[in-house]
């Protein structure tokens, strides 16, 4: 694990609030994830993990605070403009098309066209060559269990669907990778193919933040562990440091860590 | 959360070992495909599979029953000419429902455009194509009006549509004044507008150009739905809207491209209408909203959206036609082509119910 926790993090949030109404959602949270790491987000129903991911991902505007790329502070107005600066998001619902194959999948909204006329002014799109990068990027990450990569998504499994968006925010994303609850709606097999599919992407470079709500699959694959209670941090740890049941505890406020006091209710 | 208290590593362990166990199942599970699913699974990858079967069945049925008749150049190319304006509002109809929408105004937008370039050409003295190029411009006006009402104030198409059907009608009875402009004062000022009906002998078929002009739709979009970016979209969004709008599609602006393209095609519709029958008249093609539903149901595209394909309306509009045309010839009474159609409609839309359930 070459994460380093003296770098600058890739992603950071500073005192970030958002509030609806009387509501507040984030409550001056603060948020880091480093290079080459697997940070998984934990926390209650209710506990404002999602709308820290959606101000990361550029789904929702924050009230105040900042949200630093780089260590640059940068202001999302839409999903889109986190995209292009490679901030790429794996919806619980995916995000995908079932009618429509894995290629016109993975480049859905950042189509190739081809070379020249046929793609300028006939905007012919550049099916081989999509098709290419798509099967490279699939056997790059171990995926080519999947025949025929022209074939409808609605006729892959959960698992492989679920492999097809890792993928196609392995091919699209620079910065980081986001995931939501991939792993929810899985059967034990195809949950541990999709967790050494985040591993692998891991490994080629690009850090994720994992959202999840199943411990051992959390406890398995994240280096840190960031536990969000009351819409702020509550703690970070490590799966080596902290065990299972201690990391529910201070989700729920049944344990307080001391460097990272749980606000009094 | 049963397993929170267990350590990480025997969690691992676990597994793994039912992971095993899950293997062996799932492939018990796989062998059980009866040839019925398997043929579920062939419709469902081909969705032109079903029409074009029934399009074959029709037409050796008719073969045998009425006989040379039936087959002959003649009659087929008559066929092509009485499906010809079905199929091209029946693109337009193609377009809209695969975003999972209806346009019930194709019929009405087709007659108002009509009348709008009769009038341009007859009344006004326009160059007669002026008359088609403004005529384009009120399809694409009135497309653009539906396309508003569906996107920004968010009316489900199918009233947004009801609404606009019966505004446009209005406005073709009040703009016509309800009167037909006769043929010969269109073939006397603006030849131009009837070309579309003018037949040239292809081996003892005679084509019409409007027919052509058909296929030459149907192929532009053929292309344009599966050879650009904007036809990925178009599928996208009718099949899963929230997905299109996360994967970063504009979905709004795709729906509304969607509707001023249909007005446009059912401006190209008013003028094979106007070639087909020579005068414009402001009471023609009142059924054809309807027809064209019809025809695309029929051709397989799934009123859910996103699923379907253009050609498949092309085959559901000659299936419509051939049994029209293969009944008339048999000596049936006319309401019984009407039945015929009605029991097409219900047969292919529970077709499309059983293929989506097998497979989705």
């Amino acid at each position: 694990m070459s994460a380093r926790y003296d770098q600058t993090p890739v992603i950071q949030t500073k005192q970030l609030v958002k509030r609806y109404g009387s509501v507040t959602a984030i409550d001056h949270a603060d948020f880091e994830l480093y290079p080459g790491e697997i940070l998984a987000v934990i926390g209650d129903n209710g506990a404002g993990k999602s709308s820290l991911i959606k101000a990361l991902s550029g789904a929702l505007i924050p009230d105040s605070g900042e949200v630093l790329l780089d260590g640059k502070p940068v202001h999302f107005s839409s999903p889109m403009e986190a995209r292009e600066l490679g901030i790429e998001t794996v919806y619980q619902n995916l995000a995908i098309s079932p009618a429509l194959n894995i290629s016109d999948n993975l480049f859905l909204g950042r189509e190739i066209r081809k070379p020249g006329i046929l793609g300028s002014l006939f905007r012919m799109l550049d099916k081989k060559a999509m098709e290419q990068r798509a099967r490279d990027k699939m056997s790059e990450l171990g995926l080519m269990t999947i025949q025929n990569i022209s074939q409808a998504v609605e006729s892959l499994s959960g698992g492989q669907r679920q492999g097809v968006a890792v993928a196609r925010s392995a091919l699209f994303g620079s910065k980081v990778v986001i995931m939501d609850e991939p792993t929810a709606a899985l059967g034990v097999k195809e949950s541990r193919r999709v967790l050494n599919l985040i591993k692998e992407v891991r490994d080629r470079g690009l850090p994720i933040i994992l959202i999840s709500h199943n411990m051992p699959h959390v406890f398995e694959v994240a280096d840190r562990i960031h536990i969000h209670r009351l819409g702020k941090r509550a703690a970070v740890v490590t799966p080596e440091s902290h065990s299972m049941s201690d990391a529910v505890a201070i989700m729920t406020g049944a344990m307080d860590v001391s460097d990272e006091p749980t606000q009094a209710a | 959360m049963s397993s929170t208290d267990q350590k990480p590593s025997t969690a691992v362990l676990d597994h793994d070992k039912v992971a095993d166990q899950a293997q062996t199942y799932e492939a018990k599970f796989e062998s059980q495909v009866t040839p019925l699913q398997r043929f579920q699974k062939f419709l469902h990858k081909y969705p032109v599979a079903a029409p074009s079967i029934v399009l074959l069945l029709a037409v050796l049925a008719f073969s045998i029953i009425v006989g040379d008749r039936f087959l002959h150049p003649f009659n087929l190319s008559l066929v092509l000419q009485q499906v010809t304006i079905i199929g091209v509002i029946g693109i337009a109809q193609t377009l809209i429902i695969l975003t999972a929408g209806i346009d019930l105004s194709v019929g009405a937008i087709m007659v108002l455009v009509s009348v709008v370039m009769g009038r341009m050409a007859v009344d006004y003295g326009f160059e007669a194509w002026l008359a088609l190029l403004i005529g384009i411009a009120a399809g694409a006006v009135a497309g653009f009006i539906n396309g508003q009402l569906i996107t920004r104030m968010k009316l489900p198409p199918f009233i947004a549509t009801l609404g606009s059907w019966n505004v446009f009608f209005a406005l073709n009875l009040w703009y016509s004044k309800s009167e037909t402009i006769r043929s010969q004062d269109i073939s006397a000022m603006a030849p131009l507008l009837q070309w579309l009906g003018e037949t040239i002998n292809v081996f003892g078929a005679r084509l019409t150009y409007g027919s052509i002009l058909m296929l030459g739709l149907f192929f532009i979009i053929w292309y344009a739905l599966n050879w650009t970016a904007w036809g990925r979209h178009v599928y996208a969004t009718g099949d899963d809207p929230a997905a299109a709008k996360l994967a970063g599609i504009r979905t709004d602006r795709v729906l509304l491209s969607v509707y001023v393209l249909a007005g446009v095609v059912c401006a190209i519709g008013a003028w094979v209408l106007i070639g087909r029958i020579g005068s414009v008249s402001p009471q023609a093609g009142y059924t054809t909203n309807l027809d064209s539903i019809t025809a695309v149901v029929i051709g397989g595209c799934s009123l859910f959206g996103g699923r379907g394909s253009i050609y498949g309306t092309l085959i559901g509009a000659l299936v419509v036609g051939v049994f029209r045309n293969g009944l008339a010839l048999a000596g049936v009474d006319v309401l019984w082509q009407e039945f015929t159609v009605g029991i097409l409609i219900i047969v292919a839309v529970g077709v499309d119910q059983w293929i989506r359930r097998g497979t989705a």
